[in-house]
């Protein structure tokens, strides 16, 4: 390096290896980019193995789905939509070097990530309280056939369907009918084969307008006992006209869209209901976990900007910083639709 | 042209940093090294880890050949004990060398040390991630340690479900540190594709780049591509194992085919990974050792960049007996064939470098000859098992054993060890002993030849890898294969030796002892802290005729006013 482009007249954030501010500036963020780009492949092998199990078992997928909030899933949306523009904002802002209002919108920036990690923990929190979190202690968790807490299970298909044909509040629709399931026969645990016939009845409770449905007590009974025509359907707008599809699995039909409840899955189903909420909590998760770490960014940045150590010549971190929120926020874009809107 | 005889006089041993400091010694102290961002000392911080990881793994292969040779000698079937060793031995064999080794070696070592030399900068795009990528991999490494005092590991390195779901030892500790490892691959990676666009100096286009710099811009493509879905592939066996969620465990509704999909996914290009830097190296030792401009430079540079885009798209010929359906079998077959082009291309490009060429068999020519030799069979035999019918027969046998060692050892071990001697005054500023290094070459060559030729013998004749036990018909090939390893195992300590040998006892090496043309060659032994006192001469990185060599110092001068009339001619 020549004695004139000496260290003592870099400008103050410019590193001794590179020329230029341009040069670092363009370095970094082109290394997010780059980064950005493992992101969406690691995400890629979560929206594989989404599409295979969708493709798979696309009831079990219009069956689980109902557990999920599509209104706090839409709030979320909106949540993180809005704190895309603060940071985009918030970057238009440095650029100008307007230090209070690239400050501010750092700050709504992460007050954003607060609300929805907030929204997602009140969602996580109702599918623990009705054992739909993923491992063992899943309420659809099968091992050989049969269900490992059959107690919990009948309060968990209580909850799905009442969303699934046109429940309101889910604890208020969960839990009254739950407490009818409480009257059904009691299942055998062990789900013999040879309970299936006696048990493969299907009662209907009809409260409030909506259906629920007794689940066929023999999880590992054949398939074509337990395929029985679902009784008849009220809905709030007083359907009466259930289709039957070719695998003899009975369609509700719901404002304008094909619904399921759990006895309209196969055996065989049923006992993969539990990896729609692996695949659920596994994306939602991982994407929770990127959400936390953008968090972290932000308030980081906060700091540094409340130093007003960014303005005109030195913006870097809050550019790339804000490329990654980005990222976050059109990874939801993409979960939402697909865990939350299944038709 | 006049020979200059006092070169140190004459200023022109290397730009030396004032006081003769370098690199290594400007600072003292083990957290001078720990803290560190320059990519050279990061370098050698992750040739001592990945060498140490290369003893550990190579002592289980040393392990298990003996475990076979045992067995091949002795009238009895082997205890149950013995073959869950052999289990062991052969999974942690291919795991730690896989993961921690043949990832690594070449770009954390050779691309750290010389890529920003190379472009005359004065460090890597992003020196603090450098080191954070060298803190994942002790990270990494730290976890595979676990495993080896925690349980093993027997799953073999390719984690296969359903058994690597259910297997009691330590697989999700593994799995863990193969997941750590996988971003110090990422970070390197990143680094290096940042550095490769923005760093280059002027005059210096893509074409104008050293060939060792696009064989490793294609391998961070892989890295940064193909890593990140090993990365998924990870968390979801560690939460198969912890959480039971279903995804790969078939008797929770999963899909066991969908985890070779996802692995090979990331494992095919890997094996890209390790043999394009490889390759890069190869053609570096090629021009220079040939005297001679590289032959088919943008064939070479392409098909680089083709091997890595091909590499994502062959990945299911792991899979031809797993159960796909056969049009996506002939697919994948007829896609992996059509790798084989860009490989031959390279092939017959230093085949045709070496074509009247001045051939100087220099050991890391002898190397790079060694590379073409295996490398050929390796690919070859490659092409054997992309054909259906014969992968059908031959799967799962030692002739896949022998070939992916013909390309992962035979080729990238022996790159490696050529781009080490090649590099190695420039890393260390002294000279390694010629005679005892072509002495290892030698037992490296036959000794790898012996080991795995034969098993593309046993292979052929059925004998299934990962087996503990065999019969009688077999025990020839594995006493044959055992002996080779140790002749190969000898030949890589004294390599070793020769190198720990030369720190202390080695020839003061010159700036630029093999008159190589590439910019870190214009800089001094070992080079300074911000490598260049000056910035170096951008030229064609080929054009050798401006070094002229100096007896008195056996190494080669820069003559300035060739170089300017070099740099006229290549401009008409």
């Amino acid at each position: 390096m020549s004695s004139e482009h000496g260290h003592d007249n870099h400008p103050p954030h410019l590193a001794h290896h590179f020329e230029t501010p341009k040069q670092q500036f363009e370095s970094g963020k082109l290394g997010m980019w780059v980064f950005l780009a493992t992101e969406i492949l690691m995400f890629g092998g979560l929206f594989c193995a989404y599409s295979i199990y969708r493709g798979n078992h696309q009831d079990v997928f219009l069956y689980g789905y109902g557990a999920l909030n599509k209104y706090w899933g839409a709030t979320n949306t909106v949540v993180l939509l809005a704190s895309s523009l603060t940071m985009a904002w918030g970057v238009r802002a440095a650029q100008k070097g307007q230090q209070k209002l690239l400050l501010a919108m750092l700050i709504a920036t992460f007050m954003g990530g607060v609300g929805f990690m907030c929204i997602k923990t009140i969602e996580y929190k109702a599918k623990w309280d009705h054992g739909l979190f993923p491992g063992t202690m899943n309420a659809f968790y099968y091992k050989n056939g049969a269900p490992a807490y059959p107690d919990k299970i009948e309060h968990a298909i209580a909850y799905i369907d009442a969303h699934n044909t046109g429940g309101h509040a889910p604890a208020h629709g969960g839990e009254h009918l739950a407490d009818a399931h409480a009257e059904a026969p009691a299942h055998d645990e062990h789900a013999a084969p040879e309970a299936a016939s006696e048990a493969s009845e299907a009662h209907a409770e009809t409260a409030e307008g909506h259906t629920a449905v007794i689940i066929p007590a023999a999880f590992g009974a054949p398939a074509d006992v337990s395929l029985i025509p679902h009784p008849a359907v009220t809905t709030e707008t007083g359907l009466l006209d259930t289709a039957i599809d070719n695998a003899g699995v009975t369609v509700l039909p719901h404002a304008g869209h094909t619904q399921r409840v759990w006895a309209s899955l196969s055996p065989e189903e049923q006992g993969k209901v539990h990896i729609f909420f692996a695949i659920y909590f596994l994306m939602t998760g991982l994407h929770g976990l990127h959400v936390l770490i953008g968090m972290a960014v932000i308030l980081w940045l906060i700091i540094k900007a409340a130093k007003g150590t960014f303005g005109k010549e030195y913006f870097t971190p809050v550019d790339i910083g804000g490329l990654y929120w980005h990222l976050v926020d059109l990874i939801w874009i993409f979960l939402f639709p697909l865990l939350y809107l299944i038709h | 042209m006049s020979v200059i005889h006092d070169p140190v006089k004459a200023g022109i041993h290397g730009g030396q940093a004032p006081g003769g400091t370098n690199y290594i010694n400007n600072s003292k102290g083990i957290l001078s090294w720990l803290l560190t961002v320059d990519h050279k000392r990061i370098g050698l911080m992750y040739m001592v880890c990945v060498l140490g990881a290369f003893l550990l793994g190579g002592s289980f292969a040393i392990m298990l050949r003996t475990m076979l040779f045992i067995r091949a000698a002795s009238e009895t079937p082997i205890s149950e004990g013995a073959q869950n060793m052999y289990n062991q031995a052969f999974t942690l064999h291919g795991a730690i060398l896989v993961f921690m080794f043949i990832i690594p070696a070449v770009p954390a070592i050779l691309g750290n040390m010389v890529l920003p030399l190379m472009l005359g900068a004065k460090d890597v795009a992003f020196p603090r991630l450098n080191l954070l990528s060298w803190y994942c991999w002790v990270g990494g490494a730290i976890f595979f340690m676990f495993v080896l005092i925690n349980g093993g590991l027997d799953t073999g390195w390719t984690f296969y479900t359903p058994y690597s779901s259910s297997t009691t030892t330590a697989a999700t500790t593994a799995t863990m540190g193969a997941f750590i490892l996988g971003f110090s691959s990422i970070l390197t990676g990143l680094n290096f594709i940042a550095t490769i666009h923005m760093l280059r100096p002027p005059g210096m286009g893509w074409f104008q780049m050293p060939l060792f710099l696009w064989a490793l811009y294609a391998t961070s493509v892989i890295q940064v591509l193909a890593t990140p879905v090993l990365a998924i592939t990870l968390l979801l066996l560690m939460a198969e194992r912890i959480l039971h969620v279903g995804i790969f465990d078939p008797a929770l509704g999963g899909d066991p085919v969908l985890f070779q999909h996802f692995f090979w996914f990331y494992s095919h290009p890997a094996v890209y990974i390790m043999v394009l830097p490889a390759m890069g190296i190869i053609s570096e030792l090629m021009s220079t050792f040939c005297r001679r401009h590289i032959f088919g430079y943008s064939f070479i540079a392409f098909s680089s960049v083709a091997i890595a885009l091909l590499g994502f798209l062959v990945w299911g010929h792991h899979m031809f007996t797993s159960g796909q359906s056969a049009m996506t079998n002939a697919v994948f077959s007829l896609i992996t064939f059509s790798v084989a082009i860009p490989s031959a291309i390279k092939v017959f490009n230093w085949l045709a470098t070496m074509y009247k060429g001045s051939i100087w068999l220099a050991t890391p020519m002898l190397y790079a000859l060694a590379f073409i030799w295996l490398f050929t069979i390796g690919g070859l035999t490659g092409v054997f098992l992309g054909a259906l019918s014969l992968d059908i027969m031959a799967h799962d046998t030692y002739f896949v054993v022998a070939h992916f060692h013909y390309v992962m050892v035979g080729s990238m071990l022996t790159a490696f060890i050529g781009g080490m001697y090649y590099w190695w005054p420039k890393m260390f500023g002294k000279m390694y002993s010629e005679p005892v290094a072509k002495v290892a070459w030698f037992l490296i060559f036959f000794g790898f030849n012996l080991t795995f030729f034969i098993q593309f013998i046993a292979g052929s004749k059925g004998m299934p890898r990962r087996y503990a036990d065999f019969v009688p018909e077999y025990a020839i090939y594995h006493e044959i294969s055992t002996i080779g390893s140790y002749v190969l195992a000898s030949g890589l300590f004294l390599v070793l030796f020769n190198w720990i040998h030369s720190l202390k006892y080695g020839r003061k090496a010159p700036q630029n002892p093999w008159g190589a043309n590439t910019l870190e060659w214009h800089t001094s032994s070992p080079p300074p802290t911000e490598n260049f006192v000056e910035d170096p001469p951008v030229s064609e990185p080929y054009v050798l005729g401006a070094w002229e060599y100096d007896a008195s110092i056996e190494g080669f001068v820069h003559n300035k006013e060739k170089a300017a009339k070099l740099a006229q001619m290549s401009h008409h």
